[in-house]
């Protein structure tokens, strides 16, 4: 946690863990120290419940360049659903 | 040294003692057989929290004939496997320091009761663990040197200061009672070398006793064979530069 860079987000949906599939109740998102992706520091974001305990957890770490196409992806990707009729227009 | 026709035993388990406020929690202990005195060593863990390589780094301790205590700082937070466990404290903004610091000294408080203790008691972290290490030090009495691996956040902006890092670790360097040994990476970003120069500066400034050492071609975490940041060259060396300050300060024949 040497950055100490880290945002919490209350989220709803479905995350597939070592236990198999759980409620997330919220997803952390930090700059800081991976324990797998090979960098110093990664985009990390952890889905989580937290009253399921630690172990209520799916990850992924990602390098700077990977979130941004990440985060255009999902955006793009709503865009297009929501063109398509599929959700609410905002 | 190590000879190969010297008897040699390693006990090790997990143990209980008090940290801060009183809680119990657990630590994994490992120490040379025989009748000592050993010198004491508190380890205090990374970011990545308790685990494997800290017990590895527990028993490398307790070979090299130190009675070796590593506390869970992340006890507190559940149990999971510590990756889920360090994650949980990552995202809630690391432990407090006043707490992991209580921790650290009741970690040395229970080694300082064991009989067969030589009256020393060091203390060695890396990363977020070199800080509190550095933190302990400087406010708890009772630790006789301490080793700081690229401790990150011990010169911090007032800016950065929260409810639960309340001071910079540096501005306790006054009170620092102990000889400093410090390892560090010229290509890390936290502590830069710009940070490592002014914690230097400080030390230097109220007379302690310091050894620091840069490495080129070394980032954060080169001790870590299991991470990419891993250095032969450089951790061999600095290795060797641990061992040899800690022998010549916890040692029986070291001068009180």
């Amino acid at each position: 946690m040497c950055t100490m860079i880290v945002e919490k987000v209350k989220i709803e949906g479905s995350g597939k863990g070592t236990g198999g599939w759980f409620k997330l109740e919220g997803a952390n998102v930090s700059y800081d120290h991976p324990f797998d992706a090979p960098y110093e520091h990664a985009l990390n974001i952890d889905f989580v419940n937290e009253s399921l305990g630690p172990s209520a957890r799916v990850a992924v770490e990602l390098s700077e360049s990977a979130a941004r196409a990440l985060v255009q992806t999902i955006l793009n990707v709503l865009d297009q659903a929501e063109a398509g009729g599929h959700i609410p227009r905002r | 040294m190590y000879t190969t026709d010297q008897y040699e035993g390693i006990l090790a388990e997990t143990v209980a003692l008090p940290g801060a406020n009183g809680d119990w929690i657990n630590a994994f202990f490992a120490r040379p057989l025989g009748r000592g005195p050993f010198p004491g060593l508190v380890l205090a863990h990374h970011m990545p929290g308790w685990d494997e390589w800290y017990r590895e780094t527990t028993f490398k301790f307790a070979l090299h004939g130190y009675a070796t205590l590593t506390p869970n700082l992340y006890f507190r937070a559940g149990h999971g496997t510590p990756e889920d466990v360090a994650a949980k404290i990552r995202a809630d903004g690391g432990v407090p320091d006043d707490q992991a610091v209580d921790d650290l000294a009741g970690a040395m408080k229970y080694l300082r009761s064991l009989p067969y203790i030589n009256g020393k008691v060091g203390i060695f972290g890396t990363c977020s663990g070199g800080r509190h290490a550095y933190l302990a030090a400087c406010r708890v009495p009772g630790f006789d040197a301490i080793v700081d691996c690229w401790g990150g956040n011990v010169v911090m902006p007032p800016e950065a200061l929260n409810d639960k890092r309340p001071v910079a670790p540096i501005d306790y360097t006054k009170d620092l009672p102990c000889p400093i040994l410090g390892l560090f990476g010229n290509d890390d970003t936290s502590p830069s070398p710009e940070q490592v120069d002014q914690h230097e500066a400080e030390l230097k400034k109220y007379g302690k006793d310091y050894e620091f050492h840069r490495y080129d071609g070394a980032g954060h975490g080169f001790f870590y064979y299991i991470y990419k940041a891993y250095r032969q060259e450089q951790a061999m060396d600095g290795w060797k530069k641990v061992f040899a300050f800690l022998e010549k300060h916890l040692s029986s024949r070291a001068n009180a």
